[in-house]
């Protein structure tokens, strides 16, 4: 076994047995980084001198015989769109490609607390606008398993780190399935958390009432490790709150199909493997009962009104004048404003700008905002009444394979589509665990469990069982 | 479908200076996505309330008193800066 194949759970044992070091296990990713990133571009930066000195001062710890937490010399890659101190961080964009961030995120001073190593920064769509990390205006990334295809987005470039053993595990966000799609996509497992279960200070805020913080990993027991080390109450983060899980873990489950995921349109590949992995959890002595979510086919339209107003009002800090981008050939002041937005923003991100900026306009406020908000209240209800007769709901993450690179770019609905399955989710604030679930050739396919608010250590015991089945 | 005035008007709030055919292309996709979005006009929120959170959030206070930053941390905002002038923000002249 190579040291770039392990997961956090066997690298911490190799660790602790001083089978290899820490310093060892990182030059082995970051070796590899420089050898293959080329070809994938799943990194925008790389902080080796950063890694090796946390490295080197978990093996001093191991060598005096510290008790040291489960991610102690971990190597793990850092979406671009989340603060590490002293580094780079672009969001995926130009407009950002200089600026250096000033703090850690909160989610990044959690991974430094428990010694965890930080490699670099990943690709993403830009301010993470996007399902295929094409939109980055430094380049698509590749995905790992068909570098002919795209890995997903918006965190793409985490997916495709961990997919192509470019570290053990990574941080993405997820405002209308960022973390889950690209995971499905590259064939490895990705949690978006509950709404407030992690802190979000030190992440570019695209959509705040939807933005979360979550692990993309190899193994649910990865992702549920990364997860716990993240998670909690924040002083700098009103909406981040400590949680006890609302229901207990069982041997046996009750699971919801929601009738409106298994539509004409799904790739039949896609919904003949997730309805495989469940017949075998279901003879595993699991129910299986059909559920409505029926406010589903609103969802989109809800998204992109709601997404699109917030990122509207969250991009308006871009201003050309205090960092960032600045377009100094300009008249006055406020042609700093246009033309240093203009020039530095891409044109997938211009366009949602844009129409944050009419629906919130006067006149179209109640037609499209509102509207949109008490759609959203009936999307949480439908989940809320689901809730009340299982314990969780198993759909597929994509309606579509990993498509290819430069297919549906250049068609912004289309691209839009990809996300149908994910964004009801982020609307009800509720948490889902994205796993694979088999393959369609040599393309992975994924499901998602989707809980209750702060259930998530019921996906992660119902996301085990599911995993244990291949 | 959104004129061209309309589009020029968005780009105008959002202050994103956009050429001529810029201009053309975002008056035709947003048109598109609009399209999209209209079908919430179906849907039946007779009585539904307005979305606020999905989970029960508490506001969050602190003592209102000056936070006291070292130098290193302003340095790293200034060095952020696209011009100044005598440790200062330079920005242009507002007319």
């Amino acid at each position: 076994m190579e040291l770039t194949d392990l997961t956090i759970k066997q690298a911490g044992a190799g660790l602790s047995e001083k089978k290899f070091s820490a310093a060892e296990l990182a030059d082995a990713y970051l070796d590899k980084i420089e050898n293959e990133n080329e070809k994938i571009f799943a990194f925008l930066g790389i902080d080796r001198g950063g890694a090796l000195d946390q490295a080197k001062t978990v093996d001093e710890k191991i060598k005096k015989g510290e008790a040291l937490p489960p991610l102690a010399g971990i190597p793990m890659a850092i979406k671009d769109n989340l603060m590490v101190d002293g580094m780079r961080c672009t969001s995926g964009s130009k407009i950002l490609e200089n600026y250096i961030a000033p703090y850690d995120a909160t989610v990044v001073k959690k991974l430094k607390q428990n010694f965890a190593v930080i490699l670099g920064k990943t690709n993403m769509d830009e301010f993470a606008m996007g399902s295929s990390t094409e939109t980055s205006a430094f380049g698509p990334t590749r995905n790992p398993r068909d570098p002919e295809r795209v890995p997903g987005g918006s965190s793409g470039g985490s997916a495709a780190a961990v997919a192509g053993n470019l570290c053990v595990a990574a941080l993405g966000s997820d405002t209308g399935g960022s973390i889950r799609q690209p995971a499905c996509f590259c064939g490895v497992v990705g949690l978006k958390p509950t709404y407030g279960a992690v802190s979000r200070y030190g992440c570019t805020a695209y959509a705040s009432s939807l933005d979360q913080i979550g692990p993309l990993a190899k193994t649910v027991a990865d992702a549920q490790t990364v997860f716990e080390a993240i998670r909690g109450a924040d002083p700098m983060d009103g909406t981040a709150v400590d949680f006890q899980g609302r229901s207990e873990e069982k041997n046996k489950y009750r699971i919801g199909i929601p009738k409106e995921y298994f539509i004409e349109g799904i790739d039949p590949q896609i919904e003949a493997a997730v309805k495989k992995r469940l017949a075998e959890f279901e003879k595993q002595g699991n129910e299986l009962v059909e559920v409505s979510l029926p406010h589903a086919e609103y969802a989109l339209a809800c998204y992109y009104i709601i997404a699109t107003s917030e990122a509207s009002a969250n991009l308006a800090r871009f201003d050309g004048v205090r960092y960032g981008f600045s377009h100094q050939d300009a008249k006055d002041l406020a042609d700093i404003y246009s033309q240093s937005r203009g020039r530095g923003f891409g044109s997938e991100v211009r366009r949602r700008i844009m129409l944050g900026t009419y629906v919130l306009s006067a006149g179209y406020y109640d037609a499209y905002y509102v509207r949109a908000q008490k759609v959203r209240s009936l999307i949480k209800r439908d989940f809320d009444r689901a809730f009340e007769i299982v314990d969780a709901i198993v759909a597929p993450v994509s309606p579509v394979l990993p498509f290819k690179i430069g297919q549906i770019v250049d068609d912004p609905l289309q691209m839009y589509l990809a996300d149908i399955f994910t964004i009801s989710i982020n609307l009800a604030g509720v948490p889902s665990l994205a796993l694979p679930c088999g393959m369609a050739g040599n393309l992975p396919v994924g499901l998602q469990v989707i809980g209750k608010h702060f259930d998530e250590s019921v996906l992660f015991s119902i996301g085990r069982s599911l995993e244990a089945i291949a | 479908m959104l004129s061209k005035e309309e589009t020029q008007h968005i780009a105008d709030l959002a202050r994103l200076g956009l050429s001529d055919q810029e201009i053309a292309e975002y008056q035709k996709d947003l048109s598109g996505i609009l399209d999209y979005i209209d079908k919430l006009r179906a849907a039946d929120t007779e009585g539904a309330r307005i979305f606020t959170h999905s989970i029960e959030i508490n506001n969050v206070m602190r003592s209102d008193v000056k936070e006291q930053r070292s130098r290193e941390d302003l340095e790293k905002l200034r060095k952020q800066m696209p011009q100044t002038k005598d440790n200062y923000l330079k920005v242009k002249a507002i007319f």
